[in-house]
């Protein structure tokens, strides 16, 4: 049995002071490590936000089981399908044939065709040429009822194009109708979690009498074609940028993206381009800056000098949580992260020149799996990873994110360390639970 | 059509099978793949991940990797990982695009053993067939090249437990049961293939008198430990009052190899359906013959079956073959998952098999020894 070793294996390839690091690839791309925390969505929980919706996937076992069982544990079985890829159909050449056969067999044993089916094909889709023009015509033709959406699970590809969750958030929009917009309608694209009530979009729609339409929250298939129809299409969560943009291109929408931050200056850039592009009042940010900055005092007066370690996997814009939290006297101490996103290299260079002995820590570096996750002091960690690579029970448990938004998501971020400083939490219990939010049986 | 699947979920695959077969020896494993067999193996199938430290890898293997053939990247971050983390062996594992690539594994283990000097070997995995497979293959390499030629047998009641990962046996503490069980029978367990023990102990495995195959993942195993020691192996799972025949079996082991579970299994129509594992099953299966003077069948719906199934047994593949088998059956013991699939008025027995239902239905597990 392997000991664990983390006191004699060195950091160094793992571990970089922030002064040290490279942008925007602090680490070797080599080995890489998957730690036991699984609270992020992959593309099956994504896909199960279109309502009426069936998934099907085509690929071999391996690749299916993690589907199959994602599917299972949300206690969502019951709307996935598959069809499994053999050696002898990379070798005959009849991929087209069995994807085809394979999908029409599980549609005729469904008791009732549903409205649309995600089909995702693969890698080896891919790599053999498989003429998925003839599927999808092939699938259409026979079954003139059912839309199928194209999608795709082909990691192989994600390092140097979209990868399948790009993909998919583009996907999962294109049966939305060409029709003609709706005034005083607003739809935002590309999230998995709806924005929360009392985030700075939600609360200038909903004063201003705007109908706010957001994915997760269709009920039905309805719902979810009226997304099409707003007049303006927003899109708040970086990998959802590609799929948005290209349905307001397509349905001939205005557009904005605004992703969630934690610079006052950007939020505030932000929310003026929203009620520019409506012509609606602008709201007191003197006002909201003032109340975050009470809130973020009050956080720290409570949490004082406890070390912090933020993972890239809470939110998109670890670099710039670290940032907001340093300059407001919070001892951030580490990020989790295997790359930098482009949008934080402002962020990063400040931290470089504010905040230099700051750690940047590997997730998915081979190392990782050895190194100590234990500190000697105990540690408030902002996300899941944090939480497990440094043993920690305080932690704020939330992915992507979630419905965090502006100067409201900086108060509720100060509120939620709070909670997380008081209370402790059964880390093992939560984090290995797929797609946080979701339905989970475990 | 025997590829689609309609509800139910597939067994564990391959490179699952290699990484959990080997995940406490010491050694290092690695999967040649772009992302996900990672993620599977260690959510799905991998019930020690989130405490127990294990070197097990995947390569990120990208499209330009595969299309030119970049081998040397491969093997690069291989020995920079080894380098560093000093395995015991590393175990290199294909997933499909390796395979439709024809990348050579035995030849790049080569490369990597002779510059590293650390042994290294390959499994030819391409996520495409099951765990039994994979896990198979990779304790076969174990027994080939990690036992130690010199071992001699000293004590006549002592043996190996050979097949025994946690996607067919659950928690080590279930292991340590069916231990134990053999222990009340006087035997001296050398070793466990392949947990609670290390490599050094596996190694000792030629001072056994007997093999004791408690999987179908064990028979390759057992077949090169026969070949290399002479050692006779018996085929058959220590499960409930199974366990006192399966000890007077092991006894006469030295006759001739045994499948002991399909003595005495009784004929007729079967009034019982297992479906699963076909060492596992069937050891039960006698069992229930025994308690209840009922015929039992079961089903296997994996790969390997030859000489493990006995008359009223078949193998099935795929959902649809399945249930059809299932189509008459009254009483049905099963992982809870194959549920949709079993005709509506069945009595249903659950019996959870993480190789099929991974940890969903972790906390029902039972003790496999004690049932």
């Amino acid at each position: 049995m392997l000991k664990r070793v983390g006191g004699t294996v060195d950091p160094k390839g793992a571990v970089v002071r922030i002064k040290d690091a490279m942008f925007p690839l602090p680490f070797a791309r080599e080995l890489e490590f998957n730690s036991p925390v699984h609270g992020n969505w992959n593309i099956v929980h994504t896909g199960m936000l279109v309502p009426e919706a069936r998934q099907i996937y085509v690929c071999a076992d391996n690749c299916m089981r993690g589907v199959v069982l994602t599917a299972a544990e949300m206690n969502a079985a019951d709307r996935f399908s598959f069809v499994i890829i053999e050696e002898e159909h990379l070798l005959n050449g009849n991929l087209e044939d069995v994807t085809i056969e394979g999908v029409a067999d599980v549609i005729e044993k469904l008791p009732e065709h549903p409205r649309a089916v995600l089909l995702f094909t693969v890698c080896l889709h891919h790599f053999l040429g498989c003429d998925l023009e003839r599927v999808y015509q092939e699938l259409k033709d026979r079954f003139p009822d059912i839309t199928f959406i194209r999608c795709y699970m082909d990691p192989i590809m994600q390092k140097t194009g979209l990868t399948p969750d790009q993909k998919l958030r583009k996907a999962m929009y294109d049966p939305l109708p060409e029709c003609e917009s709706d005034p005083a309608s607003v739809s935002i694209l590309g999230s998995d979690f709806a924005l929360d009530e009392t985030s700075d979009i939600s609360r200038i729609l909903k004063k201003n009498g705007y109908a706010f339409r957001e994915l997760p929250k269709c009920r039905n298939w309805k719902e979810y074609q009226e997304l099409g129809s707003s007049e303006l299409f927003i899109c708040c969560y970086p990998p959802g940028r590609y799929g948005s943009e290209a349905q307001a291109e397509r349905l001939g929408r205005k557009y904005l993206y605004l992703p969630a931050c934690f610079g006052y200056e950007e939020i505030t850039q932000h929310l003026k381009e929203l009620t520019d592009i409506l012509g609606l009042p602008m709201i007191d940010t003197e006002k909201e800056i003032l109340d975050c900055e009470e809130a973020l005092k009050q956080a720290r007066k409570k949490i004082g000098d406890m070390p912090i370690a933020i993972d890239y996997l809470f939110h998109p814009r670890p670099l710039g949580l670290a940032r907001l939290l340093l300059s407001h006297g919070f001892s951030v101490e580490k990020v989790y992260l295997d790359s930098i996103s482009p949008e934080e290299e402002g962020d990063f260079q400040w931290l470089q020149e504010h905040a230099p002995e700051l750690s940047l820590v590997a997730t998915v570096q081979a190392k990782m799996r050895v190194l100590p996750r234990s500190c000697e002091q105990e540690v408030l960690a902002i996300g899941q990873k944090a939480a497990w690579f440094t043993g920690s029970r305080h932690f704020v448990n939330m992915v992507q994110g979630g419905g965090l938004y502006g100067f409201d998501g900086i108060r509720q971020l100060a509120r939620l360390m709070t909670e997380a400083f008081r209370e402790e939490k059964d880390t093992e219990a939560l984090v290995i639970q797929k797609g946080w939010g979701c339905d989970c049986c475990l | 059509m025997r590829q689609s699947y309609r509800i139910i979920p597939v067994y564990t695959a391959d490179v699952s099978g290699v990484c959990s077969a080997l995940y406490e020896l010491g050694g290092m494993t690695v999967m040649h793949d772009p992302s996900g067999c990672n993620s599977t193996y260690n959510t799905h199938d991998e019930i020690r991940w989130y405490d127990q430290d294990s070197l097990i890898y995947i390569s990120g293997l990208t499209e330009m990797d595969a299309i030119m053939g970049n081998d040397e990247k491969f093997i690069h971050d291989i020995e920079v990982a080894a380098s560093e983390l000093k395995p015991k062996f590393i175990a290199l594992a294909g997933s499909p695009i390796p395979f439709m690539n024809g990348t050579d594994f035995p030849a790049l283990a080569q490369i990597i053993e002779e510059e590293m000097k650390i042994p290294a070997f390959s499994v030819p995995t391409n996520g495409m067939h099951d765990y039994v497979y994979g896990a198979g293959i990779a304790l076969a390499e174990i027994a080939e090249r990690f036992t130690d030629p010199g071992s001699k047998c000293t004590n006549p009641r002592s043996l190996n437990l050979l097949g025994i990962t946690p996607l067919d046996f659950g928690p080590v503490s279930h292991v340590q049961k069916l231990k134990e069980s053999l222990e009340r029978m006087g035997w001296d367990v050398i070793s466990t293939w392949a947990m609670g023990d290390s490599l050094d102990a596996l190694s000792r495995s030629g001072e056994a008198a007997v093999n004791l195959v408690v999987s179908s993942v064990g028979i390759r195993a057992a077949k090169v430990l026969e070949r290399k020691f002479g050692t006779p192996y018996v085929i058959g799972t220590p499960v409930g009052e199974f366990t006192k025949e399966l000890s007077e079996v092991l006894e006469q082991a030295a006759d001739k190899r045994n499948v002991s579970y399909l003595r005495n299994r009784l004929s007729g129509t079967p009034q019982v359906t297992l479906i699963g594992e076909p060492v596992t099953m069937g050891s039960l299966a006698a069992v229930i013959e025994r308690r209840t003077n009922h015929p039992v069948q079961v089903l296997c719906p994996l790969e390997e079956y030859e000489g493990l199934l006995g008359e009223n047994d078949r193998a099935v593949r795929g959902e649809e073959e399945t249930e059809a088998a299932l189509k008459h059956a009254e009483l049905i013991v099963a992982d809870p998952l194959y549920r949709p699939i079993c005709p509506a008025g069945c009595r249903f027995f659950e019996l959870p098999h993480i190789a099929f239902s991974g940890r969903i239905y972790l906390r029902k597990l039972p003790v496999f020894a004690e049932l």
